[in-house]
């Protein structure tokens, strides 16, 4: 059993759609502590989605874990039937979605909907389960409760909803909040106000979170760590200050330079870097970024690229193929090895 | 909650008095009269019998007569069923067609949700293509074809059932069935759409992320959201299943208010025609009001409106 909360190792995800088998994760890992922040950005369909909801067995009824692992709390969650799988959702690990709008029943009043959260696992005691509703809205800055817990949804603005959806996700206090992109559907001063409640509710509960956003200014203010995700794949992953001081990979340092600089108050969304993702029916061989990348050389159309650990002292290292790397800086780019090359003919001529 | 009703009601009222006045004046405009016949009868004769049933007063008159007569509950005598009023035709036949429709529509409902929802669940696979082949067949097949191919197969060739008339339970069976087919298959299909619909809606994977069961995401999150354009479909379907269905009817002998309708047309007999077109209509709005008002009980957003 793995030390990690979440433990994916070499995941590789595929859907099967008439057109063609669609390959969305290539050979994923991710670990992740408990009581860890990890921010996973990327384009449009580069996967963001697809690995949070695999980790909880959410994925659609077509995709299928062809290759790897997936470990969460002691948990072989690709090897679980969907009747186990259920025990622990919503228990030991939730979602929010992205849009609070469509993600509550119409039909049901609030306090239902978070009461039947709280009760599914059956764990509570009556009288529990009848405070708890109360409790959880006064936790996520609802006021009112009372009242709140009769209304239906509709009722409820955007942002209200969003709290509501985070009560619910918090109902059994889970280990892991996966939160897919919970801002991106909000008005702008409530964005604000909805991050300022998780990294509040972050520090109260000691929970992971995996936030999955497009937003770069949110990651960066929440987030220990950051995995930057390209065509299926993490390309480049660390600590928020390397991603953002450091970055290694060719996509990351277009991400990085697509933000606008910040002469406006608000929170800029990511600019698209020109050019189309991959196609990922038929992947090519060498680095996914390859046509798009202006580094580009001819190795990195014929191989792809191997995982390269960055050190603190500038100095690079190949990554064991285990996926142990205590969360070290990564990237999966073939300038790394160039200059790791260089490098050591640089000591070589020195000797 | 009680202004949507009471505004429903009203609405309901007003509809049935155009209803009223309309067939009133269509019924006028129309050519010929229950006492125009091949036989010949005398100018005289004509005329008394004109001006006992009032029909020699000015139209409006006519029209003010009527409306008062219908508000007090009398629609009148039948012309040509002597000593019966149109009340005591409507209160003897409507209630076998009330009976076999509401039977009907009963089954449909328990037929068709079903059937619906599974295709719906099972979406592409054998069950879902079994489901789609016969609900068409049971929209295309027309009620009178079922209706004689099941009195050939099961009355006459197998000798089953009862082929006529409403004497034992085993005869509600063929009109009831002959009578639900159509509607079985089209909520079947109604269903089989507004559930695909519901499964892929968000809410439906919040329910599944929060740990709860797919019998119970099905019965709670899905039914009753899937089930509202069924519910929309039930009032004019009862309107017209309970009001009774002539072929059905006129096939299997059965003495009810369908049956008496069409035939009144034909004999010109007004104050039936009249009577029984303002019960139909004030049925149909019933029902209508009825399903809003349920509508309204099963889908919250609706109070808003
Ligand atoms: N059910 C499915 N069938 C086929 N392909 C799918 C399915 N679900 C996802 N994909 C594909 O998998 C890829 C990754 O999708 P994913 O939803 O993870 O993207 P994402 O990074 O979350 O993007 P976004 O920012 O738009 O949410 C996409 O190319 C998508 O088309
Ligand atoms: S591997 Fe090559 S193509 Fe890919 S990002 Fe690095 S330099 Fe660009
Ligand atoms: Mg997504």
């Amino acid at each position: 059993m793995s030390d990690y909360l979440v433990d994916i190792k070499h995941e590789k995800l595929s859907f099967f759609t008439p057109v063609g088998e669609v390959k969305a994760l290539n050979d994923v890992s991710i670990q992740m502590k408990e009581g860890e922040v990890l921010g996973i950005v990327g384009e449009s369909g580069s996967g963001k989605s697809v690995t949070a909801y695999s980790l909880m067995g959410l994925t659609a009824d077509n995709g299928k874990i062809v290759d790897g692992e997936v470990n969460f709390n002691g948990h072989r969650v690709d090897l679980m039937t969907e009747k186990e799988i259920r025990k622990i959702r919503g228990k030991e690990i939730s979602i929010i979605f992205q849009d609070p709008m469509t993600s509550l029943n119409p039909v049901y009043t609030i306090g239902n909907q978070i009461e039947e959260a709280v009760r599914v696992h059956g764990d509570k005691t009556k009288e529990e389960a009848r405070q708890r509703p109360r409790e959880l809205l006064t936790l996520v800055g609802i006021n009112e409760p009372d009242k709140r817990l009769k209304q239906y949804p509709h009722e409820l603005s955007g942002g209200m909803r969003q709290r509501v959806m985070i009560a619910i996700a918090l109902a059994c206090e889970p280990k892991l909040l996966i939160a897919d992109e919970p801002t991106t559907a909000l008005d702008v001063t409530i964005q604000a106000q909805i991050l300022e409640l998780m990294n509040d509710l972050r520090r109260k509960l000691k929970m992971g979170i995996i936030l999955i956003t497009h937003d770069l200014g949110v990651v960066a203010s929440m987030c220990d760590h950051i995995a930057v995700m390209y065509a299926g794949e993490i390309v480049e992953y660390g600590t928020t200050d390397d991603i953002f001081y450091e970055p290694k990979h060719e996509y990351t340092k277009g991400l990085l330079k697509s933000i606008p600089k910040f002469q406006e108050k608000e929170y800029s969304r990511l600019v698209p870097i020109e050019g189309t993702p991959v196609d990922l029916l038929n992947p090519p061989k060498g680095c996914g970024f390859a046509p798009r990348c202006d580094s580009c050389m001819k190795i990195c159309l014929e191989r792809k690229p191997e995982k390269m650990i960055i050190n603190a002292d500038g100095t690079f290292e190949d990554m064991p193929d285990e996926t142990e790397y205590n969360g070290k800086h990564y990237s999966r780019c073939w300038l790394q090895k160039k200059e790791q090359f260089e490098l050591q003919d640089n000591a070589k001529g020195e000797s | 909650m009680a202004k949507y009703i009471i505004k429903r009601i009203l609405f309901g009222v007003l509809t049935a008095f155009v209803v009223a006045t309309l067939t009133f004046f269509i019924m006028n405009l129309v050519p010929g009269g229950p006492f125009l016949s091949e036989k010949a009868v005398t100018p005289q004769a004509q005329a008394a019998m004109e001006a006992k049933y009032g029909l020699d007063k000015p139209l409006f008159v006519q029209y003010l007569t009527y409306m008062g007569d219908i508000l007090q509950g009398d629609m009148g005598m039948s012309l040509k069923k002597r000593g019966f009023t149109v009340n005591d035709i409507i209160r003897n036949k409507f209630p076998v067609s009330a009976r076999l429709g509401g039977m009907a529509v009963l089954l449909s409902v328990l037929i068709g949700v079903p059937l619906g929802s599974i295709a719906a669940y099972n979406r592409g696979k054998v069950i879902d293509n079994i489901i789609i082949v016969f609900s068409t067949a049971g929209i295309a097949i027309p009620t009178f074809l079922s209706s004689t191919l099941m009195m050939y197969f099961l009355s006459v060739k197998l000798k089953l059932l009862p082929s006529l008339g409403l004497t034992t339970p085993a005869s509600y069976i063929m009109p009831v069935l002959a009578l639900s087919l159509y509607p079985a298959s089209y909520i079947s299909r109604l269903m089989r759409s507004s559930m695909l619909d519901v499964i892929g809606q968000d809410y439906m994977r919040t329910a599944r992320a929060k740990g709860v069961s797919t019998f119970k995401s099905i019965f709670k999150h899905a039914l009753r959201n899937a089930i509202l354009p069924v519910v929309t479909y039930l009032g004019p379907l009862l309107a017209y299943l309970m009001t009774g269905s002539f072929i059905v009817e006129k096939i299997f002998t059965i003495p009810g208010l369908g049956h008496e309708f069409v035939s009144a047309i034909p004999s010109r007999d007004y104050p039936l025609i009249m009577g029984t077109t303002i019960f139909l209509a004030c049925f149909i709005i019933l029902m209508n009001v009825v399903v809003d008002i349920a509508y309204a009980f099963i889908d919250p957003r609706i109070k808003l409106k």
